[in-house]
């Protein structure tokens, strides 16, 4: 389960964890405010452990969508008592994953076109 | 890093995770920051779960993934901080960045002090072009005794040090303005041109402290203003632009801004780029890579280039050479040239490394240039007589002796170098060793030639 890698064999391939990080975490976002630790455990919750990510690599995509200014960013001291930065979805962030909504969905739906197809062939 | 350690207390764990991670120069302050939070989060979930901490912090560690990979996901996102920037607004470190802050306010708090200075003696009536004379005397002293105070400032000197800042700023304002120079005399010329080297050691004094007396001290100070010169130089160009966009636009409105340029813009902006130029090299040291020894290294391959070709090709055409009153001041200027290459590569180099092409390289060119200027002397010597013995032209000789001796003496010590038989450092101390000889050649010009050749 402690796999070190971007992603592992079994679970989901890298270049689609990649691409599906932005919608992730923006609609994340747009449930509640929220900081690095309780989005991953989110993905997480959501994909039922199928989204493997390594933890570091989400600070990375949070600073790209801060500088396309999707989503804002602001410290505040947690109940813990430490300093911790919370992320907020913008108004552009929400433009931004009505989009990569529609997107996605035109792909899957393509997706799942196709399966049927095969799945008609095979059968 | 830790984990191949017995069991350390967990926050000494989480102090050397840190620590490893600060020194990723694309991972800021902040960011280590947001990341530690999220460890300490996982930890407490870990442990919450029932790990012991040390098991726990190995698990938290490796859920963050590999370091370097992290770091490459940072530069890529963050591609500028791999641009080291000299950073006057800082974000980063709070508390250097005050500092930092703080600095730059008292540096151009006395930038502006050195335009008012500048602009004083108007107040009584002096002008920039009929009493040029005097500004040409008294430029240095507008800025350097503030530059000065800077740096008894940062560098909190003692009382004694201090003392001996104030006299010699106080005996260069005397002799430079209780002297009867004649109008436009070239004894105020050299006055003008040899006052601000003298004093510019004394600045090298408020600059090193109590390293003065040191070899890395002097060092430190060639050092800085070699910096000084290329960012005065680019601060200069910038200035040139911004002259002439105002100019232009002024203009475009019917108003002549000549005036404004010619008697505040320039002056004020000449004097104030000293001190805020030096606050740069300052700030800026240990975050950029010096420019002098790169400019260095990429023209004394040129420099050598140019005198082993001249040398050549004055034996080639065998006669002397076509000399004239300025020759000597021509061949001065090569050498200075050639010893400030000379010195921004001793100044760069390991002293440690072993001997190199480039080592070749400044051997050609510090032999070259003695025998270029052996041969410009000896035509000068024959005709010496006929051009009489100015004030000018004892200075000129005055100055290439002492570059002679310094080059020569120089040549040696790389030789016994390069053929192993003395340490690199010998010749770091013998250039640092004789930078008072030229302020003291300077001293001896400013006080004793006015009255040697009449003030004329």
């Amino acid at each position: 389960m402690y796999n070190g890698g971007m992603y592992s064999a079994e679970t989901i391939g890298k270049d689609l964890v990649a691409a599906s990080s932005t919608p992730l975490v923006l609609a994340i976002l747009a449930e509640d405010d929220s900081y690095g630790y309780a989005i991953l455990q989110r993905v997480r919750e959501v994909s039922g452990g199928a989204m493997e990510w390594t933890d570091g690599m989400l600070y990375p995509v949070l600073h790209r969508l801060e500088r396309q200014g999707h989503v804002e960013a602001r410290w505040e001291t947690a109940p813990s008592g430490r300093r911790r930065k919370y992320y907020r979805l913008t108004s552009g962030g929400r433009t931004r994953l009505d989009e990569e909504r529609r997107q996605w969905q035109a792909v899957d739906a393509t997706l799942r076109g196709v399966w049927r197809e095969l799945s008609a062939e095979g059968a | 890093m830790a984990a191949s350690n017995p069991p350390l207390p967990l926050e000494q764990q989480i102090d050397e995770w840190r620590a490893y991670l600060r020194r990723r120069q694309a991972i800021h302050a902040v960011d280590v920051a947001e990341l530690e939070d999220h460890l300490r989060e996982q930890l407490a979930t870990l442990t919450g779960a029932g790990l012991a901490p040390d098991e726990a912090f190995l698990v938290a560690v490796k859920r963050m993934g590999d370091l370097d990979d992290l770091s490459r996901e940072f530069a890529r996102e963050h591609s500028e901080r791999l641009w080291k920037q000299l950073v006057v607004a800082p974000s980063q470190a709070a508390a250097s960045g005050t500092a930092t802050r703080r600095d730059g306010v008292v540096a151009f708090a006395l930038a502006a002090a050195a335009a008012i200075a500048l602009k004083m003696p108007g107040l009584f009536g002096a002008d920039l072009d009929d009493d040029a004379g005097f500004y040409a005397r008294n430029a240095s002293l507008f800025v350097l005794p503030l530059l000065a105070a800077y740096f008894a400032w940062k560098r909190r000197l003692d009382t004694r040090t201090l003392l001996w800042l104030a006299a010699g700023f106080v005996a260069a304002a005397v002799i430079g303005n209780v002297y009867p120079f004649d109008a436009e005399g070239s004894t105020e010329a050299l006055t003008a041109l040899h006052l601000p080297i003298a004093l510019w050691l004394v600045v090298g004094l408020a600059y090193a402290g109590s390293r003065w007396n040191t070899v890395a001290g002097r060092m430190d100070f060639v050092r800085f203003s070699g910096e000084l010169f290329v960012y005065y130089v680019l601060i200069a160009l910038g200035g040139g632009v911004l002259t002439a966009f105002l100019l232009v636009m002024f203009e475009t409105l019917g108003i002549d801004a000549e005036e404004f340029v010619g008697s505040w813009l320039l002056p004020c902006g000449a004097v104030g780029a000293v001190v805020v130029g030096s606050w740069l090299v300052e700030a800026k040291q240990s975050v950029i890579e010096n420019m002098a020894p790169v400019l260095t290294r990429l023209f004394t391959p040129l420099f050598a280039a140019v005198l082993v070709t001249f040398l050549g090709a004055l034996l080639w055409k065998g006669g002397g050479l076509d000399v004239d009153r300025d020759t000597l001041i021509q061949f001065n200027l090569l050498l200075v040239v050639v010893l400030g290459l000379l010195l921004y590569s001793v100044s760069a180099r390991d002293p440690g490394a072993p001997a190199g092409l480039s080592d070749v390289m400044q051997v050609v060119l510090v032999v070259g240039a003695l025998l270029a200027d052996a041969v410009a002397l000896w035509a000068i010597g024959a005709r010496l007589a006929e051009f009489g013995f100015s004030a000018n032209r004892a200075a000129a000789l005055g100055i290439n002796a002492i570059l002679l001796v310094n080059l020569a003496w120089s040549a040696v010590l790389y030789f016994r170098f390069m053929r192993g038989r003395g340490p690199f450092a010998a010749l770091e101390r013998w250039q640092t060793d004789y930078l008072p000889v030229y302020g003291a050649w300077a001293a001896l010009v400013v006080i004793v030639f006015p009255p040697a050749f009449g003030y004329a």
